[in-house]
C-alpha cells in the first residue's frame, strides 16, 4: 500500500470497476433502448456521466468512454529500470556509404551529403527499423507488446559519440545507415514509411530527418553526423566551432510527415549522448560530472539516461492503443521510463547525473523528487535541452514538454537506506496542454522509484555546492549581432486545424514558407494568443537563447528558460522573442509544434537554409 | 447488481501488490482469460465504426461499416448543406480530388460528407446539394438520425474539447479523416489543403501495389 497514493489507488479502482461494468453491460445483451430507459445512456449515445460507468466521465471529448486512457491495472515498482544499451560501431557498411546517393542500390536518400569530404565518417553505425516484441508491465499484468523500434526495440540503443578536437573536429564525425525493415501490416496503427530526426544535431539537412525526406519498407537512409559546433565553417573555423554551442543529451526519433506521432508512439525513438573534452563523461576531468563508464554497470555508471512517455493499454485485449481520430493531443494512464510502465531504480549513496528526456506524444511534465513524509528533495539543473546551463542551478522541480530535454545532478550523498520518487506534479487532463496548476507532494503522478541501497562507491564528481560563483561551464555566446530579419510565427486553432500564421503545413512538394540566409542572425517572435493550447515549438538544426518572455528577462532560477534551447514551451497567452544564429550548412529545416498530434495535424512550417534568404516576416 | 459489487471488491484488491494471488483465485474462479483476443483491425471497427444506419443523398439506406467503411479506402468530413463558413472551400476542394482520383471512386476509394444538421439535411437537401456540385459515384452525402449522427461525429473525433467552440456548428472542424479499413492505415488532413495534396497524403495508405514507388519530396 505504501507503494501508491491514496488518488492513484481511488483512480486505479474506479478504472478497473468501470470497465467491468461496462463489459458487463454489453454481455448482458443490454441495447441502446434499455440503456436509454436505464437512464445510462443520452440521447446523443454518451453514457452518462456516473461513477462506474466511465472513469473520466466529465472529459473534455464529451464524456465519450472508448479513448479515454482506462488501460488495465498494473502494479507498479516492481521491474528494474532498463539501462539503455549503448550502441556499437560497425567495421564498415555494404555497400560503402557514398557522398551521392545510391538510389540503385535501394537508398532513399535525395540530395548529396554536402559535408561528406570535409569531415569524412570515423565511425559507422547501422540499425533496422522493425518490429520488436516487449514486455511493459511485470509478466501477466500485460500480455507482450509488438512495438516498432531501432533494432526492435524501444527506446532504441543509446548512441555515444565525442566532438572532434581542435585541430581535428572531423574526429567526432560519424554515419548512420538506418534500413526500414518494418512490416506491411501495422496491428492498429502506424505507417511503415519513415524518416529519422537526430534532435538537435548540428547536423547537414539532408542528413537531419526532414519529414518529407521519408523512405520505404525494404529502402536504407544515410544520416551524416559530422557532430561538429555550430560555427565550424564560419564564424569559429579557427576554433573548430564555437565549443559554447556544445550540446550535450539529444535524441532520435521518427518524423514522418502527418505520421510522426503513431510512429514514436510505436517505438521509433531513442537517445542519443555528445561527450567532448570538458563534458567528459569521466569525474575525474573537465567539469568532473558523475562518469558515464560503459553505461550499464551500476558501480561505475553514474550518467543515466531516462526517457519517459505515457501510454494507454486497451482494457480488452490489454494491447498498446493509439487514438487514431484524435487531433487535439493524447495523454497515457501508465507512465513508462525506458520502456517499462513505473519501474525501479537502485543507486549507491553518492553523486548521479539524470538526462530526462520526454518522448510524448502530448504530455508536460513538472518533475519532483519525493522523499520520504512527503518532502521534496532539491537537485542541480545543468542544462536546457541537453545544452549546459552557466553553472548548476539548485531547483526543486524541473518542468519539460514534449521533446524537452533536462539535465540534473542528484545528490544522495547522505541518503543511504532512503526511497524516492521522481514525481509529476504538473496538473494535465488532455492533449490541450497542462491546466497550470502544480499538485502538492505526493498528489501527483509517481513515474520512478529510486532506492538508495546501492554499495558505497567513490564520488570524484563535483559537488555543485561547492562551486565557487561565476562561469563553470562554457557560458553562453553573445545575442548581440543585429538580426538580418524579425520573422513573427503565431502558433493557432481554427476550425479544429493547427495553423502556424494561419496557413496549414501545405504539402512537400510546396515552396518554402521562409528562407534562411546562410551565416545570419534572425530574431524570431513566438506568439500563442490561447488561453486554452500550449504548444512546444520545435526548430531544427540550431540552438536559440530566448531575449524575452511575455517582456520579461529569461529566468535563470526556478524553472529555468535561460539558456540555448531548441523547444519554446509556448504557454498560455504568451509571446516570446528568441535568438538564432543559423551557420554553416543549408538545406529543408521545419519549424514545428512538437505536441506530435499537433504536429502531425498541420502544425508547421516548411523552410529553407540557403545563400540567398527571404524576407518574409510573417512568413 | 451484486456481481457488480463483488467486482468492485476484487478490483479493490488488485490495485494493492499484496493481493496479486487473491485476484488470480478471482479470475480463475470466473475461468475467463485476463484479456480478450481479438485482432486489431475488430477493436478499430468496436472503437469508431458502429454498425448505424445511415441515409445517403441517393435515398439508399446504408450501414456505416458494413456498408460504408468495410474492405475500403475511405474519406470521411463534416459538413451541412447551408453552410456558409469552412464547407466551401472543403466541398469545392473534395470535387477537384474526386477528378484526380478518377474513376477509383466508387471502386476502392469511398468520400463521405456526414452532416451536422441532420434534421435540415433530408435526403432531398443532401441531393440538391451533391447535384449543386456535380458530385460523382462514389461520394456520398449521409444523414441519419440526431442520435446516430452525433455518434459518428464523436467517434470520428470531430469535436472540440471547448463546449463552447464545440457548440457553435458554423465554425465547425474543417479536418479530413482517411484511411484504409483491411490495412488498419489512418490518417487526417486538413480540408482546406491543395486538393493533390490531399491524393498524395491518401497515397501513403493505398494498397501496396498502388503506392508510389518514391514520394521523396513530393516528387512533382
Amino acid at each position: 500500500m505504501a507503494y501508491i497514493s491514496k488518488r492513484n489507488l481511488r483512480k486505479e479502482k474506479e478504472k478497473q470497476i468501470a470497465a467491468d461494468n461496462r463489459r458487463e453491460l454489453i454481455a448482458a445483451g443490454f441495447k441502446r433502448r434499455d440503456l436509454l430507459k436505464m437512464g445510462l445512456l443520452t440521447s446523443a449515445g454518451m453514457l452518462i456521466p456516473k461513477k462506474g460507468l466511465s472513469a473520466r466521465p466529465l472529459n473534455t471529448r464529451g464524456a465519450f468512454d472508448d479513448d479515454e486512457p482506462n488501460s488495465p491495472p498494473t502494479t507498479p515498482f516492481q521491474e528494474l529500470m532498463p539501462r539503455l544499451p549503448v550502441l556499437q560501431p560497425v567495421p564498415s557498411l555494404n555497400p560503402a556509404p557514398t557522398a551521392d546517393p545510391q538510389p540503385l542500390l535501394g537508398e532513399a536518400r535525395t540530395e548529396r551529403h554536402q559535408a561528406f569530404q570535409l569531415f569524412p565518417p570515423q565511425r559507422f553505425y547501422e540499425m533496422t527499423q522493425q518490429e520488436g516484441t516487449v514486455l511493459m508491465a511485470p509478466a501477466g499484468e500485460l500480455p507482450p507488446q509488438t512495438i516498432w523500434g531501432f533494432n526492435g526495440t524501444t527506446p532504441g540503443p543509446l548512441i555515444v559519440e565525442r566532438y572532434g578536437v581542435l585541430g581535428r573536429p572531423q574526429d567526432g564525425s560519424v554515419l548512420l545507415r538506418l534500413r526500414n525493415n518494418l512490416p506491411s501490416t501495422n496491428g492498429g496503427f502506424g505507417l511503415p514509411s519513415v524518416t529519422t530526426h537526430l534532435h538537435n544535431g548540428h547536423t547537414p539537412l539532408e542528413s537531419d530527418g526532414f519529414p518529407c525526406f521519408f523512405m520505404e519498407r525494404g529502402q536504407f537512409y544515410d544520416h551524416h553526423y559530422p557532430n561538429v559546433y555550430a560555427g565550424v565553417l564560419s564564424t569559429h573555423q579557427a576554433q573548430g566551432g564555437d565549443i559554447r554551442e556544445a550540446m550535450h543529451t539529444l535524441w532520435y526519433h521518427d518524423h514522418r510527415i502527418d505520421h510522426t506521432a503513431e510512429n514514436t508512439y510505436k517505438g521509433l525513438a531513442g537517445a542519443y549522448i555528445l561527450f567532448n573534452e570538458r563534458d567528459t563523461g569521466n569525474e575525474n576531468t573537465g567539469f568532473r560530472l558523475p562518469s558515464f563508464g560503459d553505461g550499464q554497470n551500476p558501480l561505475t555508471s553514474f550518467d543515466i539516461y531516462m526517457v519517459f512517455n505515457d501510454k494507454v493499454f486497451d482494457d480488452r485485449t490489454g494491447l498498446l492503443k493509439f487514438d487514431l481520430f484524435n487531433t487535439d493531443g493524447i495523454l497515457g494512464d501508465k507512465f513508462l521510463v525506458n520502456g517499462k510502465i513505473n519501474p525501479v531504480l537502485h543507486v549507491s549513496p553518492r553523486r548521479y547525473r539524470f538526462r530526462w528526456l520526454n518522448t510524448g506524444p502530448s504530455r508536460f511534465y513538472q518533475m519532483f523528487i519525493l522523499g520520504p513524509n512527503n518532502t521534496t528533495k532539491s537537485f542541480w539543473q545543468i542544462s536546457n535541452d541537453g545544452n549546459l546551463l552557466e553553472r548548476p542551478v539548485q531547483v526543486t522541480s524541473s518542468r519539460f514538454s514534449v521533446a524537452e530535454r533536462v539535465d540534473v545532478i542528484v545528490d544522495f550523498t547522505n541518503d543511504a537506506g532512503k526511497t524516492f520518487y521522481l514525481e509529476n506534479r504538473l496538473e494535465q487532463h488532455d492533449g490541450r496542454g497542462p491546466t497550470g496548476d502544480v499538485l502538492g507532494a505526493g498528489q501527483g503522478d509517481k513515474i520512478l522509484k529510486i532506492v538508495v541501497d546501492g554499495p558505497q562507491v567513490a564520488d570524484n564528481s563535483v559537488n555543485p555546492a561547492n562551486i565557487p560563483a561565476g562561469v563553470y561551464f562554457y557560458g553562453f555566446p553573445d545575442t548581440n549581432e543585429a538580426p538580418r530579419i524579425t520573422r513573427t510565427f503565431r502558433f493557432e486553432r481554427g476550425n479544429g486545424e493547427w495553423q502556424v500564421n494561419g496557413q496549414l503545413v501545405g504539402g512537400c512538394d510546396r515552396p518554402p514558407r521562409f528562407q534562411i540566409k546562410r551565416n545570419s542572425v534572425e530574431k524570431w517572435i513566438f506568439q500563442n494568443n490561447s488561453g486554452g493550447w500550449q504548444h512546444p515549438i520545435h526548430m531544427h538544426f540550431e540552438e536559440f537563447q530566448t531575449l524575452s518572455i511575455n517582456g520579461n528577462a529569461p529566468a535563470a532560477t526556478g524553472l529555468i528558460t535561460k539558456g540555448r534551447k531548441d523547444v519554446f514551451r509556448l504557454e498560455h497567452n504568451m509571446e516570446a522573442v528568441v535568438y538564432f544564429r543559423f551557420r554553416d550548412f543549408i538545406g529543408r529545416i521545419p519549424l514545428h509544434c512538437h505536441n506530435v498530434v499537433h504536429e502531425d495535424h498541420a502544425m508547421m512550417v516548411l523552410g529553407e537554409i540557403n545563400d540567398v534568404g527571404d524576407n518574409r516576416t510573417n512568413p | 447488481m451484486t456481481d457488480l459489487k463483488r467486482r468492485g471488491l476484487v478490483a479493490t484488491l488488485a490495485a494493492a501488490p499484496f493481493a496479486a494471488p487473491l485476484l488470480a483465485g478471482a479470475q480463475a474462479l470466473e475461468s475467463k482469460p485476463k484479456f480478450e483476443q481479438i485482432s486489431s483491425r475488430e477493436r478499430i471497427r468496436q472503437r469508431y465504426f458502429p454498425n448505424l444506419v445511415l441515409t445517403a443523398h441517393d435515398g439508399r439506406k446504408l450501414k456505416f461499416y458494413d456498408d460504408l467503411v468495410k474492405d475500403k479506402i475511405v474519406i470521411f468530413n463534416m459538413f451541412y448543406a447551408q453552410c456558409q463558413g469552412i464547407c466551401s472551400p472543403i466541398t469545392r476542394n473534395l470535387v477537384k480530388l474526386q477528378q484526380i482520383l478518377g474513376d477509383r471512386v466508387g471502386k476502392d476509394i469511398f468520400m463521405y460528407s456526414f452532416t451536422l444538421k441532420p434534421k435540415e439535411d433530408n435526403v432531398k437537401a443532401l441531393k440538391h446539394y451533391a447535384e449543386m456540385h456535380k458530385v460523382k459515384p462514389g461520394w456520398l452525402f449521409l444523414t441519419g438520425s440526431v442520435e446516430d449522427m452525433e455518434t459518428i461525429r464523436r467517434k470520428l473525433g470531430y469535436v472540440d474539447p471547448d463546449p463552447q467552440v464545440d457548440k457553435d456548428v458554423s465554425n465547425h472542424i474543417g479536418v479530413l479523416k482517411y484511411g484504409n479499413e483491411p490495412l488498419e492505415r489512418w490518417g487526417g488532413c486538413p480540408g482546406r489543403s491543395a486538393p493533390d495534396w490531399i491524393a498524395e497524403t491518401l497515397s501513403w495508405v493505398d494498397w501496396p501495389k498502388n503506392q508510389k514507388a518514391k514520394v521523396n519530396g513530393g516528387g512533382k
